[in-house]
């Protein structure tokens, strides 16, 4: 059980990941869209949004050094382990409780307006869902463990485990002994990446920087062949007048 | 110089009666569906009024179009790019459905369903088409139609404050007394699209053949930029698919030599659909003009004569097939914009060089004559009011001349001249020729602008050639050329696929299956996508 859960999981998630991105830019790029609801809501959505995109960022980019950069580098580079501490735990609590507070007024939001509510999809609540999951097996493990409890240095165990997965060498043993709320926030996220491409999330791939550098005005040729000309209605009228004495 | 086509409309706002049939023809051809219960890809507004959506032609508040920088560059209202990918979380400019209005259902059954018998009338409710609960109506696409409720609403008209205070305050005033005209409204199909150049994704695109500015719908990422930066909010948020829509001009139409479905059915046969040819670089020029008022004559400029041999040349050598060059000649949109100069752009101020212009109404004026105690008829007295009241002259200005009253006072004697010159040729066989020297016209010029104005027939009003293919239009020309066999003879390349405005499908090489339910459903390859076929249930 162990064994699959640490070394089989993490692949049939990426796979999933993977392979449905494709089947949905295939499928579904009339679909692939964020989705907007701001025309519907905007007051709640004035201050949910950017807290919780900005938040996201911040944890997205709290992961990359967490899990990618391992504790080598960062020691090579300068950064003490005590420093690092710092950074991880205070830049995680304030990232993620943009993100928490954004979360709960977009999630609000979506419960007491009844036009936003009318346009929330199964899939949407189902996305509501998990990311409140994600966000307070990670709050938890960041200002519960780290904050304010003892402490857990996930770097030597979650994260080399982590990056084990890519090297196709994934150690079942170094996360096997992590605290339960880090082994479910580590499931929790490849099953997240799982559900990925079948959510709006899918808009995240779409951000538009090449919006940055391309001309303002875009022009496009016309698709498809040249229509034949269709008949106005005075042709229509002219020629029932003139029974075909042309031919 | 490159040259492109345009397809461009006139319409002639003397003579629209503010019936609302474009509207409806418009919005059962395209908007009857879920999520754009509230989209009017043609609209007929009555001004003085706020408009649809609310106040749309404040860019103080809504930040639309293009402005200068204190350099003297364009840029975008809203802001540069980096700007606008910091606001991509939320929209500041973006309006709320409720600047539109709440679109209303009605449960018709209550009616047809009703008992024999009852005491009471049945009434049918409104249901807000957003929530399903029961509301009360408030607003609407044409709430203040013919000045309804103007005494509460229309003093908020951005028009107004731009005006003379003095000359506001008298519209303010007495609304109903004032003057009243309709303006029918589509998407502008601006040769310097504020839209397509605020969308992140790219795509938003403007065709290169004819100019029509159209949303990719399977590119469309729903950033809803596009929405708040048309000064005209002629782009929508599909609140169900979460991607923006637009008036197409009825491509599939315009490309099978069709006119657009508002123009089709317009019963005041105002409307006016031909092509022009500009030069693509000299359009940021145009809309850079310093001064507001020079902006209608740069704009102007831009516009390349169809009669010009060397323009001719320059068409073909772009691959345009002679048919294109025929229609240029004969488009009645350049005739009026361009030589009887009639045709004014809207909000030329915005800096989009929009493409649908208008012929002001010179109706408010003569009802201003007729209460002066003047005869309306008499084109000196026409002239002395133009000059003297101050009121219409400088409310159209505000709409038409970026506030140049003697631009928009220029065009309104032309069709006061052009009235009083045949009024007079018509009743008393007498040639005005003093009226001419005035405007600066020869009694042909009168004659015809007459004729197109007032008589004119469908297929001169609508001259649309039919769409082409650029390697199509270079093969002919090589087949031709090499005395060699046509493209459409028995087995050539044009005989292989045939599409009509029946058969139009967005992507090529598609059957188009009859009996889909909606516009859109399942391709045949099973994704998700958009299909037109007006052969419903069978066929």
């Amino acid at each position: 059980m162990t064994n699959f859960v640490w070394t089989v999981l993490p692949y049939l998630c990426l796979a999933v990941f993977v392979a449905g991105h494709v089947w949905r830019w295939r499928h579904d790029q009339f679909g692939w869209t964020t989705h907007t609801s701001q025309v519907l809501e905007n007051r709640l959505l004035r201050l949910g949004s950017p807290l919780f995109h900005l938040g996201v960022l911040g944890v997205a980019g709290g992961h990359l050094m967490g899990l990618v950069v391992p504790a080598s580098v960062t020691e090579k580079i300068g950064i003490s382990e005590h420093a690092y501490h710092l950074i991880a735990v205070w830049g995680g609590t304030v990232t993620g409780l943009m993100l928490v507070t954004g979360l709960v007024l977009l999630i609000i939001r979506r419960m007491i307006n009844g036009r936003v509510r009318r346009v929330t999809t199964g899939m949407d609540k189902v996305l509501y869902a998990a990311l409140a999951g994600m966000a307070l097996l990670g709050m938890i493990a960041t200002v519960g463990v780290n904050l304010l409890g003892g402490g857990y240095d996930y770097r030597e165990t979650v994260a080399v485990w982590f990056r084990g997965v890519f090297w196709f060498q994934p150690d079942a043993a170094l996360m096997s002994g992590a605290p339960l709320v880090y082994q479910l926030h580590a499931i929790g996220g490849f099953l997240f990446l799982a559900l990925w491409p079948f959510t709006r999330l899918v808009h995240v791939w779409s951000a538009p920087l090449a919006y940055l550098w391309r001309p303002y005005v875009v022009y496009r040729a016309r698709r498809g062949p040249a229509p034949s000309p269709t008949a106005s209605p005075n042709q229509v009228r002219d020629a029932a007048r003139e029974p075909s004495v042309r031919r | 110089m490159r040259i492109r086509a345009q397809v461009a409309m006139v319409m002639n706002l003397d003579k629209c009666i503010g019936c609302h049939t474009c509207s409806v023809t418009c919005k059962q051809t395209w908007t009857n569906r879920e999520g754009t219960e509230y989209v009017w890809f043609n609209n007929v507004e009555t001004k003085p009024g706020i408009g649809y959506p609310k106040h749309y032609e404040d860019q103080d508040r809504w930040h639309g179009g293009w402005q200068l920088d204190e350099k003297g560059r364009l840029k975008l209202r809203s802001g540069g790019r980096v700007k606008r990918l910091s606001r991509l979380f939320v929209n500041p400019d973006l309006p709320s459905i409720d600047d539109y209005y709440e679109p209303a259902a009605f449960d018709k059954d209550i009616l047809v369903n009703a008992p024999a018998g009852l005491k009471d009338t049945p009434v049918q409710q409104p249901h807000s088409a957003l929530t399903g609960e029961p509301m009360a109506l408030t607003w609407g696409a044409n709430w203040e139609d013919s000045l309804g409720g103007a005494h509460e609403h229309a003093t908020g008209d951005p028009n107004l404050a731009k005006m003379s205070a003095e000359a506001a305050e008298r519209v303010k005033f007495e609304f109903e007394k004032t003057f009243l005209f309709h303006l029918p409204r589509i998407c502008e199909h601006c040769l310097n699209p504020a839209c397509v150049s605020a969308c992140p994704s790219g795509a938003m695109y403007k065709r290169e053949e004819d100019g029509i500015v159209l949303v990719d719908q399977d590119r469309c990422r729903g950033w809803r930029m596009c929405v708040s930066a048309c000064p005209y909010k002629k782009v929508y948020v599909n609140h169900s698919t979460g991607k923006a829509e637009k008036c197409t001009l009825c491509f599939p139409r315009i490309e099978a030599g069709q006119p657009t479905i508002c123009s089709e059915t317009c019963v005041g046969r105002l409307r006016y659909l031909g092509i022009v040819f500009y030069d693509e670089d000299a359009v940021l020029a145009a809309a850079s003009v310093t001064d507001e008022h020079d902006l209608l004559e740069a704009q102007r400029a831009v516009f390349l004569d169809p009669t010009d041999p060397a323009v001719q040349e320059a068409a073909r050598a772009a691959g345009m097939p002679q048919e294109w060059l025929d229609a240029a000649e004969r488009s009645p949109v350049w005739r009026l914009i361009s030589e009887y100069k009639v045709a004014l752009p809207l909000h030329p101020e915005y800096r989009t060089l929009p493409m649908v212009w208008y012929v002001p109404p010179l109706s408010p004026v003569l009802d201003a004559v007729g209460e002066a105690g003047r005869d309306d008829t008499d084109a000196d007295d026409i002239f002395h009011t133009i000059r003297e009241l101050r009121i219409p002259v400088e409310y159209l200005a505000e709409l038409f001349t970026a506030g140049d009253v003697e631009a928009t006072a220029g065009v309104l004697m032309k069709l006061a001249a052009m009235r009083s010159y045949m009024r007079a040729r018509t009743l008393d066989g007498t040639v005005a020729d003093d009226l001419l020297d005035g405007i600066g016209m020869t009694a042909d010029q009168v004659e015809a602008m007459y004729r197109l104005l007032a008589i004119a027939k469908y297929d001169e009003r609508y001259v649309i050639p039919v769409a082409y293919s650029k390697d199509a239009a270079a093969l002919e020309a090589q087949a031709t050329a090499n005395q060699d066999c046509a493209l459409d003879c028995e087995g050539g390349p044009g005989m292989t696929t045939q599409a009509s405005a029946e058969s139009f499908h967005l992507v090529e090489g598609e059957q188009v299956r009859p009996g889909r339910p909606g516009l859109f459903s399942r391709r045949a390859d099973g994704r998700r996508g958009f299909t037109i076929n007006p052969l419903r249930g069978g066929a």
